[in-house]
């Protein structure tokens, strides 16, 4: 490993690149403060229950409030300072993005924790209540924000009847689940959600994280948050395979899944191996009609942060060759994780037109509500 | 039986000494060798009868839930070569077959053992997991090791119970015939729990290294995600339960505490490592106040102690991709492994692509196998 040890400077912190005017950031999380900010969308019912049952709220381990990554330092609450959390706020959002660097665009992915739910019915009023709630707090505020459709994939009907329910509002874009929930994404169960998300031009995204109804591995629970968080590229490892081997773009040809938050460098040493096996297995699966690698230049997308390599731009040049193509990732700021300091936000090693493309074409490319909203 | 044997002149019948019998041909430290048993009434004379009859009684019970077979069936009759089934038994069961279609013909000088199938690794009923893991182990040495000093045994643990497995290592550990400590990656906890933490004081103490083979009934699916449908997930995701145990070892601090271990990771490929090492130490960056018992980032101890099988190659459209992988991982961590008689298997003059070099090639295939496996 000797690579790992390569510490070329990072950029500089506090330059703001020239040519970020007009990116569309693809993977920016508002946080919910609060239950009550929830309920007020809620029906009686729901609003009752939470009040009756004395239901504090959903937050998972996945991101816990006061671990390092959870939040970058600047961007923190400071109770002396009466300052909440930026994530709670769309106009310290703004500022810290949009407004900062001109990106044309946020697109909202709010990981407030519907699906530990285990109640199907419980998961979809949740949901309907954080899609509200992102309309009303957030996408109402400012007109550059763009959102995900939260879905309670826990039942698929349930997660076709939000679709229906949000899909007239232009300004979501996207379908969103977590990276492991209870079955593999690709698997039958789920392609009403797909195909309703073909049919309104939505992308579908796949966000890190757990519904925790499995152990984190394939062999059993791990004693760190660090493992866990090291996992989660794990599980999109089985949802690639899963999307690829069930046929699921064979299925849905205009699907665009994008896999959000993975860490990036895992995925061609993966598709080397799916795709050598795929040659050697594939009586098992004849529907398969063309290497795995093929279908995911057309149909996958990964958003850019965390980019998991070393600060070299020549390690970094050689594993953006290793995708063979130049429309794969998306860019993202993964605000407000702490993945960067300062406004590093993208890697060294990357020339000035693949930027432009994951910068601005390739978010274009893979999202057509961006470019035709109606 | 037709052959192909690519390179190098063809080779003399068994003579049972392997190296130097073809001159001027490498001669090959082969990772991962599958010997099988002909029918299960092979370790019967190693079993108490106690053991024997609740075998023949309840059956192999494992976390998969099958009694006779993979919920992922294989894509061939299991998983083998056509061409490796002997006139009787199964692929791996017949020594002098695995002697003329595999040791001669390839030149191998060493070839490390891996049982698999109803060694009892995995079984549920722990005492008998711990008694077929002992039969195991003197099955394999009486019809492999001792007949056929080219092998070496993989010292095969009922890894679920680490007193019961170190107490079976310190029982055949000083045998010069076993050549690893053989564990599968799907265990009921990440591998670099402490309850397993006596087998790598025991291994440590033996200079003997611990292969983690692919597979295993953990109860788990391979991550989080939930259940595959299909044999092409299952093996894919192999390289996912590598990443998994590789992690564990590292982050609960095994490295620190054996600081002379090595391990191996068998037939899982190997071009996820260098991702992982990125992802690792960028975490470790960030959250080492979790984990306070590492001293040094995680892609070092993955450089000093955890080596890869090669087996199977990854092959990428490009193949500079690939070199730049195993140039990440060093030259002296990766080791050749054929997975005779799987259907996947590896030829050791074949599966390496253009631009690796012929000193890098000796070293895969000859030198850094050496430097690990207790050979001699």
């Amino acid at each position: 490993m000797q690579a790992v040890a390569e510490r070329a400077p990072p950029e500089p912190l506090g330059r703001v690149s020239t040519d970020w005017k007009g990116a569309i950031d693809c993977d920016v999380h508002p946080h919910v403060p609060d239950i009550a900010a929830l309920t007020r969308h809620m029906d009686d019912y729901w609003r009752e229950t939470v009040g009756v049952r004395g239901i504090t709220g959903f937050e998972s381990i996945a991101y816990p409030p006061r671990a390092p990554l959870t939040v970058r330092p600047d961007w923190r609450g400071d109770k002396a300072a009466g300052r909440e959390r930026a994530d709670t706020d769309p106009k310290r959002t703004a500022a810290a993005l949009m407004d900062r660097h001109g990106f044309a665009h946020s697109i909202l992915n709010c990981l407030y924790a519907v699906q530990l739910i285990r109640d199907e019915h419980m998961a979809a009023a949740f949901c309907r209540a954080v899609n509200d709630w992102v309309r009303a707090e957030w996408l109402d505020r400012d007109p550059r924000y763009r959102a995900s459709i939260i879905l309670p994939l826990q039942n698929p009907e349930l997660s076709v009847d939000e679709i229906e329910r949000c899909a007239p509002d232009k300004r979501f874009i996207q379908v969103m689940g977590l990276a492991a929930g209870e079955q593999p994404l690709g698997k039958s169960h789920f392609w009403p959600v797909w195909q309703a998300a073909e049919r309104h031009n939505l992308a579908v995204g796949i966000h890190s994280g757990s519904s925790y109804y499995h152990a984190t591995t394939g062999s059993g629970w791990p004693s760190y948050y660090l493992e866990d968080y090291a996992a989660q590229s794990l599980a999109f490892h089985t949802q690639l395979g899963s999307f690829i081997a069930e046929g699921v773009f064979v299925k849905f040809p205009k699907l665009k899944l994008v896999l959000i938050e993975s860490g990036v460098t895992w995925i061609a040493p993966y598709l080397w191996r799916l795709s050598k096996f795929w040659r050697g297995v594939r009586l098992e699966v004849p529907w398969i009609d063309r290497s795995p690698v093929e279908f995911v230049r057309d149909h996958v997308r990964l958003t850019i942060q965390p980019f998991d390599a070393p600060n070299s731009g020549e390690t970094v040049g050689r594993l953006m060759d290793q995708l063979q193509s130049d429309q794969m990732l998306l860019f993202a700021s993964d605000f407000p994780h702490w993945q960067f300091d300062g406004d590093a936000m993208l890697p060294g090693g990357i020339d000035a037109s693949l930027r432009k493309k994951i910068l601005i074409d390739n978010p274009l490319a893979t999202y057509p509500r961006l470019v035709s909203p109606h | 039986m037709p052959l192909d044997v690519p390179m190098g002149p063809a080779v003399s019948p068994a003579n049972g000494k392997g190296a130097g019998a073809v001159p001027n041909r490498l001669a090959v430290i082969d990772g991962d060798i599958h010997p099988a048993v002909r029918s299960m009434s092979d370790l019967k004379p190693y079993l108490a009868k106690q053991w024997w009859d609740v075998y023949e009684t309840y059956g192999a019970r494992r976390k998969h839930g099958s009694s006779n077979g993979e919920p992922y069936p294989k894509a061939a009759p299991l998983a083998c070569r056509r061409d490796a089934w002997p006139e009787d038994g199964r692929p791996g069961s017949s020594l002098s077959l695995m002697q003329t279609q595999h040791l001669d013909a390839y030149n191998i000088e060493a070839g490390i053992l891996g049982p698999l199938g109803n060694t009892g690794q995995g079984e549920m009923n722990l005492e008998l997991s711990v008694a077929m893991c002992s039969a195991t182990n003197d099955w394999q040495r009486d019809t492999f090791t001792r007949p056929e000093k080219r092998l070496k045994g993989g010292l095969v643990v009922p890894y679920e119970d680490g007193p019961a497995s170190a107490k079976e290592i310190e029982r055949c550990g000083a045998d010069p015939d076993f050549g690893q400590v053989f564990i599968l990656t799907r265990s009921a906890e990440p591998l670099g729990n402490r309850r397993y933490w006596p087998i790598y004081e025991a291994a440590e103490r033996y200079n003997l290294p611990i292969g983690f083979h692919v597979f295993g009934t953990s109860g788990h699916p391979v991550s989080g995600a939930g259940w595959p449908s299909y044999y092409i997930e299952e093996g894919a995701g192999h390289s996912t339960s590598c990443q998994t145990v590789v992690t564990s070892l590292v982050i609960e601090g095994v490295f620190e505490r054996f600081p002379k271990l090595k391990v191996v990771m068998i037939e899982g490929g190997f071009a996820w490592a260098p991702a992982l090492a990125f992802r690792l130490d960028k975490l470790f960056e960030r959250m080492r106040g979790e984990v306070p018992h590492l001293k040094r980032r995680p892609s070092e101890y993955i450089r000093d102690h955890v080596y890869f099988t090669t087996q199977p190659m990854e092959e990428p459209d490009d193949r500079r991709h690939v070199l730049d992988v195993m140039e990440w991982i060093g030259w002296d961590k990766l080791l050749f492994a054929s997975d005779y008689p799987h259907w996947d298997f590896d030829d050791p003059f074949r599966a390496f692509p253009a631009g690796v070099t012929p000193e890098q090639h000796r070293r895969i295939c000859t030198e850094n196998g050496k430097s690990v496996f207790r050979i001699n």
